[in-house]
């Protein structure tokens, strides 16, 4: 039954009753309003919740007073009281277990990236052959997959290729750990660039999304990890150079491709695809010559005039990795120079 | 039922005026709604020696061994999960890893966090990749898989170790590289058993290769393992 005194409710869906929220009024509750949580947070359901229990607690207390009539002591927690006490702390633990976990689905929810995860093997290696071909449509803009598996594991793969190119090269890092370093390069690269691209984007009035910003430049470094794999393995500074033009241009021409369908106007697509493609081509080479090393003695003695710009010390590495290298290393350069010679 | 008194009266003030005094027999029952504690004294572990109940871990501890050792598709490993076993291995792989690089005395501590950081993180990545994948296993279920997977790479790091003791020649290097290619392909091979039921069918090769790539990464790491001298 509503309790009609002092309410003054004009809301459709009844309002917050005087009698619930200052906690006086009757003692008969009024259950609609009580069940309607529109408008009122949990937490002032779990606080509803317990001055309901302690109104209820202290009505009957006061009734079973009244009809002693006597005045004793109040036991408080304890005696036929001590019942409160563990209800109240029941209800407490209730409201606050109801809030941790509407917090919980609420931020820690990994089904917020669920739809970007949803790929088939097949579509994933369609896209990584894909992000090798430039496609010369630039009147219409081109389709780019929303999808963060791909790059997400292409960012890893590059990170193990790092780890790889630095263990082999005996970097040491002073203030840090290779680990460090690595995923701090690949992922500062894969989220730093997309953002500022993106950013560049907005100014300069393109049609591409964040996401598909991402999908784009983490498919974008399957070229580097090919690239890298290779020249890490193969000291040979001619085919880097030719792999850095070919390879890496043909990823950077992709994805400029792509950029330059979805905005309008020559400066606009000139100032972005100036910067994506200068950015994308400048990594590769900074990964190339700043995590790995150049055998020397082999190097100095068959290059010659070709000399690279940035030489390292050898420094003692495991001899027979080395040895393993300079096996493969002394044989291309033989075959380079017996074509050089031809 | 009394009506209470009126608006102007504060909350809890009609609290402190209830009094009972405890000579007054009141009749009825009070059934407290907690759980009664006498049913759950056989499961309960508290009073039971330490060495029972370290016994009793240790050899859950170890019949997870077996079964990675020897994998095929049983689900114990899933079912009663631990982290002890992972963090055991964990352990003893990072401090077996510790001080073979270039400048020990620079490079010794990161050594131990880098391992540590690796396991943990890449086990959690992956976990979280079969999740989004629409992976039917839980979180913890898939960390202690992928924990209890890394103990062949661990023998193989004891066999490198042991190797490495009759010195670093090229003969020395191939049996290595031997050792830790059978170890690793095992670890992946081992924790692919166990994890891909929980997978749709088309898309096990998506949840496959991060695993590939993370056992590839310790692999990694043990190989190119050399003792400062």
């Amino acid at each position: 039954m509503a309790s009609s005194d002092g309410n003054k409710n004009t809301e459709p869906w009844g309002g917050f009753d005087d009698n619930i929220i200052q906690g006086t009024g009757s003692a008969v509750i009024d259950m609609e309003n009580m069940d309607d949580t529109s408008g009122s947070s949990f937490e002032d359901m779990g606080e509803m919740h317990q001055r309901m229990k302690e109104e209820e607690v202290a009505e009957e207390a006061e009734a079973t007073e009244e009809e002693t009539g006597e005045d004793g002591e109040f036991l408080g927690m304890k005696g036929i009281n001590g019942q409160l006490g563990r209800q109240v702390a029941d209800e407490v633990w209730q409201a606050g277990k109801r809030q941790a976990s509407k917090a919980f689905n609420l931020y820690a929810n990994i089904d917020i990236l669920r739809p970007y995860f949803d790929v088939e093997p097949m579509q994933v290696r369609n896209r990584l052959i894909e992000s090798m071909i430039p496609i010369r449509m630039i009147h219409f803009p081109q389709k780019i997959a929303g999808e963060l598996y791909g790059p997400m594991m292409l960012v890893f793969t590059l990170v193990a290729i790092l780890l790889h190119g630095m263990k082999t090269s005996g970097t040491v890092i002073r203030e840090g750990t290779l680990m460090g370093t690595a995923i701090g390069t690949c992922f500062g690269y894969w989220l730093g660039v997309s953002s500022f691209i993106y950013f560049l984007a907005y100014l300069c009035n393109a049609q591409i999304t964040m996401l598909q910003m991402l999908s784009l430049l983490g498919y974008g470094l399957f070229g580097h990890c090919v690239v890298l794999f290779v020249t890490y393995n193969v000291h040979f500074h001619s085919l880097f150079y030719i792999l850095w033009l070919v390879v890496g241009g043909l990823s950077t021409l992709r994805m400029v491709a792509a950029l330059i369908s979805r905005t309008v106007g020559q400066t606009p697509r000139l100032i972005l695809c100036g910067t994506l493609g200068a950015l994308h081509m400048l990594f590769l080479f900074y990964l190339h010559f700043a995590y790995h090393k150049i055998v020397e003695g082999i190097l100095d003695t068959l290059e010659g005039p070709n000399m690279p710009p940035i030489q390292r010390v050898a420094r003692d590495l495991p001899v027979v990795a080395t040895s393993a290298m300079n096996a493969v290393n002394t044989t291309v350069k033989i075959l380079g120079v017996i074509l050089q010679s031809q | 039922m009394a009506e209470v008194a009126e608006s102007s009266k504060p909350m809890f003030a009609g609290l402190s005026d209830v009094s009972i005094s405890g000579d007054i027999p009141v009749e009825g029952e009070i059934n407290v709604p907690v759980g009664t504690p006498s049913q759950d004294n056989e499961y309960s572990t508290l009073d039971e020696p330490v060495k029972d109940t370290i016994l009793r871990d240790l050899k859950a501890v170890g019949k997870k061994f077996v079964h990675v050792m020897y994998p095929k598709k049983s689900s114990a490993l899933l079912r009663d999960w631990d982290l002890w076993g992972p963090l055991l291995l964990c352990v003893t792989l990072a401090l077996m890893l510790q001080g073979g690089s270039v400048d020990s005395k620079d490079d010794g501590g990161p050594q131990f966090a880098e391992v540590f950081v690796i396991i943990w993180f890449g086990s959690v990545i992956i976990t979280l990749n079969s999740k989004l994948l629409g992976g039917t296993i839980s979180f913890f279920q898939s960390l202690c898989v992928l924990g209890y997977c890394i103990m062949p790479l661990t023998v193989a790091m004891v066999v490198c170790r042991l190797v490495l003791l009759g010195g670093s020649g090229t003969v020395s290097f191939i049996v290595r590289l031997i050792v830790v290619t059978a170890s690793f392909s095992w670890s992946t091979f081992a924790s692919t058993a166990f994890l891909a039921d929980s997978q749709p069918p088309n898309r096990k090769a998506l949840v496959v290769y991060p695993v590939f790539l993370f056992y590839f990464v310790i692999g990694w790491m043990i190989l190119t393992f050399s003792p400062s001298a």
